[in-house]
């Protein structure tokens, strides 16, 4: 409403525009790290505007990993890492919707204790119980393996009270409806709740997607094998230690990779996204 | 809140509800429990001997030099990280809302950081301030500043401070501008027809209508800054140099998976259980207080 061209105008778009090249800097550094030889980034400083191995790096990181020492390629990380991400936000999605629906929708015996059992799990994270957790993953034998990866990850409530708040909103003439005219109540969970729902539901996967894209500590400890790595954990591990050389230019090209698919995500849903996150949180 | 109207029969909503209960049960309590009842053990790694000593793992690590120290380091990062994220945050926030026109491609330019993992951050950050061929540290180097966040407590603390930030400001960004956009610009108007400058509206008007979001924010960012920085931090300096950038998260991992010490990690995790706790009904004190506005 401030919106006179004057003075305080530019520098409104001043202030911005910096914001937005902080946030850009480390961007684009890795970007032309991640098209120029190792020779170029190890003897400082590093240019900065992109060369012409961009093809070679990434397509390197995409079959190889890092020449293939101690990582699998970024393509097999990056199906992993789909696989989780999917996994963990359609799993927590569906335990949460019905268990939600049952909550809020019925009358049971110990519904309150049910109730209380799966809220006391708001806003605890993984890496509280990290160490029991695992041992409960190792004696399952599922280390290793894909539902080791997803399950322990979805055991929270965030989702369940999403669901719960906005079922409280649906008006009872709906359900009393739905009785009158006879619905069971599946059909009335199929035909009103799930759409309804939807952009809720959206919302919500967007939010869950990157919560498991991004994943670090638990794939971290739980991977051991390398073709189970994710790739966050993975681009990690291809950075060498304090004597060791890092291909840079390949480690970068797998970073970008990384971070591309949530990132993508993000822009183009942002409505979604937005609305998940602010749900989501509050 | 209860709903007036209900579906009948108990049979199916326990169907419905059986499956997060499961999981909940085996990947949520059962470890927690396991957590707390290790705790009060003296547990060798290997399981042969294993014998109870109530509550001698918390008197040791409140007497313990290191773990203090932890917990020191775990108040300076996160108040700093709350801090400078929330202000950075805030100062975007109220520019962006001055526009009318541009709002929508800022918000787009600054809110995608969140989508990156805070370990690739991490990876990006370090890479420029690497001690040998780093650009930044290259440069402060050139000026005759001798960067080295492997050696240096306070270099290596700024820095995973900085990286942290930078990973977290889309997300304040994002509540501080909503939060600003919902406030009725009729209010704003009248103050300034009265005569009262930016200045003066921000601090008299805004800020305090600001203020739930503001306390929503210091709660999520403290949490942010125990937890999720963990990847930004096992990139960069994996708790070094010493132990002055070992917050307490990342002694539970160091003290558990690498030191193998399972009773002190166990009871480091009951501590943090508990900070969590208070945290969560602080923030549930606050969603009510919002509800009954």
């Amino acid at each position: 409403m401030v919106e006179k061209k004057g003075i305080s105008y530019w520098l409104t778009h001043a202030g911005l525009t910096s914001g937005v090249l902080i946030l850009f800097f480390p961007l684009w550094l890795a970007f032309v790290a991640s098209t120029v030889t190792n020779e170029e980034v190890i003897h400082p400083p590093m240019p900065l505007w992109p060369g012409d191995k961009l093809v070679e790096n990434y397509s390197r990181a995409l079959i190889k990993g890092d020449s293939g020492q101690t990582s699998a390629s970024v393509a097999r990380m990056l199906l992993n890492t789909s696989i989780v991400a999917i996994g963990i936000a359609v799993g927590k999605i569906a335990i949460s919707f019905t268990s939600a629906f049952a909550i809020v929708f019925f009358r049971f015996p110990a519904k309150n204790i049910f109730f209380w059992l799966i809220f006391l799990t708001l806003m605890l994270p993984v890496e509280v119980r990290i160490l029991p957790t695992y041992e409960v993953v190792a004696s399952f034998g599922l280390l290793n393996t894909y539902s080791g990866l997803i399950f322990p990850l979805i055991a929270s409530a965030t989702a369940t009270f999403l669901f719960r708040q906005f079922f409280m909103t649906v008006p009872d003439e709906i359900i009393e409806a739905a009785r009158i005219d006879g619905a069971k109540p599946m059909r009335f969970f199929i035909d009103i709740l799930i759409p309804i729902s939807r952009t809720n539901i959206a919302a919500l996967f967007i939010i869950m997607f990157i919560y498991g894209w991004n994943q670090f500590l638990w794939p971290l400890l739980m991977t051991t094998d390398t073709s189970m790595n994710t790739v966050i954990m993975g681009v990690e591990q291809m950075i060498g230690g304090q004597d060791d050389v890092t291909p840079w230019p390949v480690v970068m090209a797998a970073s970008i990779m990384a971070m591309l698919p949530p990132i993508i995500v993000v822009v183009s849903m942002q409505k979604l996204f937005i609305r998940g996150l602010t749900d989501s949180e509050k | 809140m209860e709903k007036r109207v209900h579906f009948k029969g108990w049979f199916l909503p326990v169907l419905l509800i059986a499956p997060q209960l499961f999981i909940t049960a085996v990947f949520f309590f059962y470890p927690a429990g396991t957590a707390i009842w290790w705790s009060l053990f003296n547990p060798d790694p290997f399981g042969l001997n294993t014998k109870f000593v109530g509550l001698a793992n918390f008197e040791f690590l409140f007497s313990d030099p290191y773990y203090k120290e932890s917990f020191y380091t775990t108040a300076i990062f996160s108040v700093l990280v709350t801090f400078f994220s929330m202000g950075l945050a805030l100062f975007l926030a109220v520019l962006a809302d001055r526009l009318i026109k541009g709002a929508g491609i800022y918000k787009t330019l600054l809110i995608w950081p969140y989508a990156v993992a805070p370990a690739i951050a991490g990876i990006l950050w370090m890479f420029l301030f690497d001690t040998r061929t780093g650009l930044i540290s290259w440069y402060l180097g050139l000026m005759g500043y001798d960067w080295n966040h492997l050696l240096n407590h306070n270099e290596a603390m700024g820095l995973v401070v900085i990286v942290s930030t930078w990973s977290r400001v889309s997300y304040n960004f994002l509540f501080f501008l909503a939060g600003l956009q919902a406030i009725p610009k009729s209010i704003i108007e009248a103050a300034a027809i009265d005569g009262a400058r930016f200045w003066r509206r921000f601090l008299t008007i805004v800020f305090p209508l600001l203020s739930p979001i503001t306390f929503f924010l210091v709660v999520m960012n403290i949490v942010y800054a125990f937890f999720d920085t963990f990847g930004v931090i096992h990139t960069i300096t994996k708790g070094g140099p010493g132990q002055s950038t070992t917050i307490l998260v990342y002694k539970v991992y160091s003290d558990g998976f690498v030191g193998l010490d399972l009773g002190s990690s166990a009871a480091q995790s009951v501590i943090l259980l508990v900070i969590v706790g208070i945290l969560t009904i602080l923030q549930f004190k606050f969603v009510e207080k919002r509800v009954h506005y």
